[in-house]
């Protein structure tokens, strides 16, 4: 482990102020109820995996905090705001970035389009310079299609697009998924600076390695309902009992 | 030339061509904006080319406002109450199967033709060039107004092309064409682009119809009869490809205009031809990038 991992002491985290509250949220596609009560909170400066198996409610609960699915009751309060009833734009507007699944780059417009594309928001996100340091590909390809990118290229430029707007909260769903084991842990180390930068992070995870590289803390999901939550540190203690949740 | 015809003709027919392929284009243009981001097939697009023209006609009659003030004035006026009907009408039919789009705007074209028919009755009312005159380039006459309905469209085309293609609100607006949940997750007050865009879009009918009004005359049927050739236009040229329409408009109004010369007979269906074979060969349309919905 390198001098960064100095810096996730669980302890630390325990004593920041809740940045984000998920109180008893249930949300539904159409009729289908795909979340039934879901509680956790994420401190100011933590990284949260959601980790469960395939169809378990991860990504519905990043899309429920980004109000992307609409019928959702519960709380999610993001600081002093009350998310569930707000509308998508105006949630992100509250500084709140989101990663999705499928990356989302968009084939109409070119790598630096897409760079560019969210607005900034607020004070304090990365420099034009500061970005294109951290992903170099990202300036020598800017003219390209923005599909025309690799995976992980892809990846790292959707990760890119949400650090400028001034965002302190970034929902990054499974940025490992269909990548390189390479690449994965590039992708690993660029989460691990945003994290010492002072990001907050949640991260949909499916990778068990990775998620316990970066993250302080561990939310199961399973139906749709958290059903254990463990500190990296009991994680690393006791891996049979996660696994046992993930069924591997 | 070509034996048996005389340059009078073809030129004559070319220049009416690109007038007509002008109308084509811009008409074309603004469904293809709408479609492109909205999935809305706005049937209603003919009507608004008449209100366009209309309005210009009304403002000239009752208020004596002349063609250039007309020609800013009654396409505002058309995108504003494109967009109340956005915001009562096609904004609770989102995320329905496009249909609903299509019969709504459907209704609302035949409503508002009907009740201009009602007010004003079926035969056009003239509007008088702003422009008379023109030059005889030796080989044709050239009217003033022709031109300047050529030159205006074809800057009007590149203007928006430009606008969509090369600014930050074009790629919001390309963005939105393809994930417009993404677009919003970015903070983006995506329904609100939509309500421009569709003012935008009928704006652009709205001018066309004012450009139209000293040409043709003004009537309620004047866009329902242009609507049918301009829905094939995008066919061709693709639901939703915004270059593909402004280009396949200028094209097929030439078409049209040669066949006048060379088979009058078949002018009228030439363009349906064109859809037919187009439709066989690339299904999604001739500028079409993407997959076809």
């Amino acid at each position: 482990m390198n001098s960064l991992a100095m810096a996730r002491e669980p302890a630390a985290a325990a004593f920041a102020a809740v940045m984000l509250k998920v109180d008893n949220l249930s949300a539904w596609y159409a009729e289908s109820k795909v979340l039934h009560g879901m509680s956790f909170d994420v401190r100011e400066g933590e990284l949260l995996t959601l980790i469960g198996r395939n169809g378990a409610g991860k990504t519905t609960t990043l899309r429920s905090i980004m109000g992307i699915v609409q019928k959702r009751t519960g709380s999610i309060r993001f600081r002093d705001e009350e998310l569930v009833g707000k509308r998508t734009f105006q949630i992100a507007r509250l500084g709140i970035g989101y990663c999705p699944e499928e990356r989302a780059i968009f084939s109409s417009l070119s790598v630096r389009e897409n760079l560019f594309l969210p607005p900034v928001l607020r004070e304090g996100g990365m420099t034009d310079e500061q970005l294109y340091a951290t992903f170099p590909n990202l300036k020598a390809r800017a003219g390209s299609q923005g599909t025309k990118l690799s995976g992980g290229e892809q990846q790292m430029l959707a990760i890119a697009r949400i650090l400028r707007t001034g965002s302190r909260l970034l929902l990054l769903d499974e940025p490992s998924e269909g990548l390189a084991p390479v690449v994965v842990k590039e992708i690993g180390e660029i989460i691990q600076r945003l994290k010492a930068q002072g990001f907050t992070i949640v991260l949909v995870e499916q990778n068990l390695r990775f998620a316990r590289m970066v993250a302080d803390r561990h939310v199961v999901v399973e139906n749709g309902k958290v059903v254990d939550i463990l500190t990296n540190a009991e994680l690393e203690a006791d891996m049979g009992r996660v696994k046992s949740y993930l069924g591997v | 030339m070509f034996e048996g015809i005389s340059t009078q003709l073809l030129f004559g027919q070319v220049l009416l061509g690109l007038i007509n392929g002008s109308f084509y284009a811009m008409l074309s243009m603004g469904l293809a904006i709408i479609f492109g981001l909205m999935s809305v097939v706005n049937f209603t697009h003919g009507a608004q080319y008449m209100l366009g023209a209309f309005i210009a006609w009304l403002l000239l009659n009752y208020l004596g406002i002349g063609y250039w003030p007309s020609l800013v004035l009654a396409p505002v006026l058309v995108a504003i109450s494109g967009m109340v009907l956005e915001r009562l009408l096609l904004r609770p039919l989102q995320g329905l199967d496009h249909l609903y789009g299509l019969l709504a705007t459907y209704a609302v074209a035949l409503i508002v033709e009907g009740l201009v028919r009602y007010k004003y009755g079926s035969t056009g009312l003239p509007y008088d060039n702003p422009m008379p005159g023109g030059i005889n380039l030796g080989f044709m006459f050239l009217p003033y107004y022709r031109l300047w309905v050529v030159v205006f469209s074809l800057v009007t085309c590149v203007g928006t092309w430009l606008l969509i293609e090369h600014t930050k609100l074009g790629a919001y607006l390309r963005a939105a064409n393809e994930k417009p949940q993404i677009v919003e997750a970015f903070g983006i007050n995506v329904p609100k682009m939509m309500t421009l865009t569709y003012g935008f879009g009928v704006g652009l009918a709205g001018l066309s119809g004012v450009l139209a009004a000293p040409i043709y005359q003004v009537s309620p049927s004047m866009g329902s009869s242009l609507m049918i050739v301009v829905f094939a236009v995008v066919v061709i040229g693709g639901m939703g490809s915004i270059v593909g329409a402004a280009i396949t408009g200028y094209m097929l109004g030439l078409v049209e205009g040669l066949t006048k010369v060379f088979y009058p007979e078949a002018a009228s269906v030439v363009i349906f031809m064109f859809m037919i074979i187009s439709l066989y060969l690339r299904p999604a349309g001739i500028f079409a990038d993407k997959e076809s919905v």
